[in-house]
């Protein structure tokens, strides 16, 4: 039957996949330890990843916090208690909308890019011509890529939240009509140990997923410029439904690790 | 120098390399061609152990570079200058960083010393350095790529050998006759062996005194010109059919004294 045909050989190219990126990702992440260390490649690309993305990061946050803001502000003055408005920001911000938010982000824009750059240097033979000089092209142009989104999602997701909770301040103030000092109390409140452990747990992990898929996907492109192209989209594609399939994972796991910190 | 002990090599569930066997010796200038898609710069491919066969052996001087680690195969590519299809330039480093790659990678030399060899390199292969030593490759011509890729080469290793993959395609004649030029310079001069692949037969004949012929993977050929000329096979005739005026025609003399 062709449909049975169809699903086993899918089911191969997945396990031969997800193999194949279980081994490169080992690959990179022995490539943090060890020499040389490519410190001009890591500082360009921390500035390219991070101060590439700031301005996307900083219009998410605002304009997400905004949106929550408002919508939850409406919800809660039907109860009565609009004066709650910072602590779900805050709890809603901090562990899951800053981090997802900020990982799909840098999963569109970065992983696109490295996959891209990767895959165009594969296909002009840059790769090979860099390995036939002794030179590990792992080493050379997926561990930088690494250590930068490792530091900088982080740090971006961090610059998100912040935006995204003042975003909602605005909201607060000016339309739910929340006092500063109730706002910024009950958002302090819930800024506890546990919350913000989850909120910078996360980033690392995507920091992760967006780094291995996007410099997997580049380093195995095939097929010239059509080839590239589908990678990119690929690339994508699979960072952007890890990090949601992940975040899940990391909020089941780490809610029943640390459940007495929240 | 070289020696292939049948050879098997496969992409995958597509077999690309089947059972070949030769033996390429010092200062030999060796051409590899066939047509499109018939194996010829996987060859190159597996001298350099990029990629290793399914069956048999590949010797580099004596050693067998499927057997090595990364280690020791970088060891035998110092005596392995690769000249890659279009160049392979670096895009994103100027003329100078890119014919000085090796020695900023793996030496202490400061970048201005790097800088003064690589501008001798690129005199060395014809090029003028004051001019584009500062350019990015996207802005030079395709034969300044191939012979910046040439100078990159020299450069990085001590070479006993030279592999050029397609050097003169896509090139106008000038710039063709530009590059054998070079290519035959270096073997001639310096005694490098050279093993070029290309499907063009006329700067085959004008680079090289031994041929090989490969079609669907399989060596169907090997020998001198006069013996290509008077190949019976009909693999080869087929082939040399649209270039029978050049094969015959064209004499090894066509483009320099080598």
């Amino acid at each position: 039957m062709p449909i049975f045909r169809l699903i086993n050989d899918w089911l191969k190219h997945f396990a031969n996949e997800s193999q194949n990126l279980f081994y490169f990702s080992l690959k990179m992440l022995r490539g943090i330890w060890g020499r040389p260390l490519y410190l001009l490649e890591t500082r360009e690309q921390m500035y390219l990843i991070g101060i590439g993305s700031l301005y996307l990061v900083v219009l998410t946050g605002i304009f997400a916090g905004q949106g929550f803001a408002l919508a939850f502000s409406v919800e809660l003055a039907d109860f009565g208690a609009k004066n709650y408005l910072g602590r779900i920001m805050s709890i809603s911000i901090v562990r899951e909308l800053g981090p997802v938010l900020t990982g799909l982000m840098i999963a569109a824009r970065v992983a696109a890019g490295i996959t891209a750059e990767i895959g165009a240097m594969k296909s002009s033979n840059q790769i090979d011509a860099m390995t036939a000089f002794g030179i590990d092209p792992i080493r050379k142009i997926a561990v930088p890529r690494l250590i930068s989104l490792i530091i900088m999602v982080p740090a971006l997701t961090v610059i998100c939240d912040t935006i995204a909770i003042f975003g909602g301040y605005i909201i607060a103030l000016f339309i739910a009509h929340v006092t500063t000092t109730m706002y910024w109390s009950a958002v302090k409140e819930r800024l506890i140990f546990g919350n913000i452990f989850i909120g910078l747990v996360k980033p690392v992990v995507f920091s992760l997923v967006i780094a291995f898929v996007s410099c997997y996907k580049g380093f195995r492109s095939e097929g010239g410029t059509k080839g590239v192209g589908r990678a990119t989209t690929e690339s994508v594609v699979l960072s952007s439904i890890t990090i949601l399939v992940v975040n899940f994972f990391i909020t089941k796991v780490v809610f029943s690790l640390i459940k007495g910190y929240l | 120098m070289i020696e292939f002990r049948g050879v098997d090599f496969s992409y995958e569930d597509r077999p690309v390399i089947k059972n070949v066997s030769f033996q390429i010796e010092e200062r030999e200038s060796v051409v590899i061609m066939g047509p499109s898609g018939s194996g010829k710069s996987t060859i190159l491919r597996l001298i350099l152990g990029l990629e290793c066969p399914q069956k048999g052996d590949i010797l580099v001087d004596g050693q067998n570079i499927c057997r090595m680690k990364d280690r020791e195969k970088q060891e035998i590519r110092k005596k392995i200058g690769m000249v890659f299809q279009d160049g392979a330039l670096f895009d994103s480093l100027s003329v100078w960083e890119n014919v000085g790659y090796y020695l900023l990678e793996h030496t202490a030399m400061s970048a201005e010393n790097v800088g003064r060899k690589a501008v001798e390199m690129l005199g060395f292969v014809g090029l003028d350095a004051d001019e584009i030593q500062d350019k990015l490759p996207e802005q030079l011509s395709g034969g300044m790529q191939r012979r910046v890729a040439i100078g990159r080469a020299l450069l990085s290793t001590d070479p006993k050998v030279m592999l050029y993959d397609e050097p003169t395609t896509g090139l106008d004649p000038q710039a063709t006759e530009n590059v054998i030029n070079l290519i035959n310079m270096l073997h001639s001069q310096k005694s490098i062996s050279s093993i070029v692949v290309t499907h063009q037969i006329a700067d085959a004949i004008a680079m090289a005194n031994r041929f090989i012929v490969f079609i669907d993977g399989e060596i169907v050929f090997d020998g001198s010109l006069e013996q290509l000329r008077d190949c019976q096979d009909p693999g080869v005739q087929s082939f040399l059919a649209p270039f029978r005026e050049a094969v015959t025609g064209v004499t090894d003399k066509k483009f320099v004294d080598r």
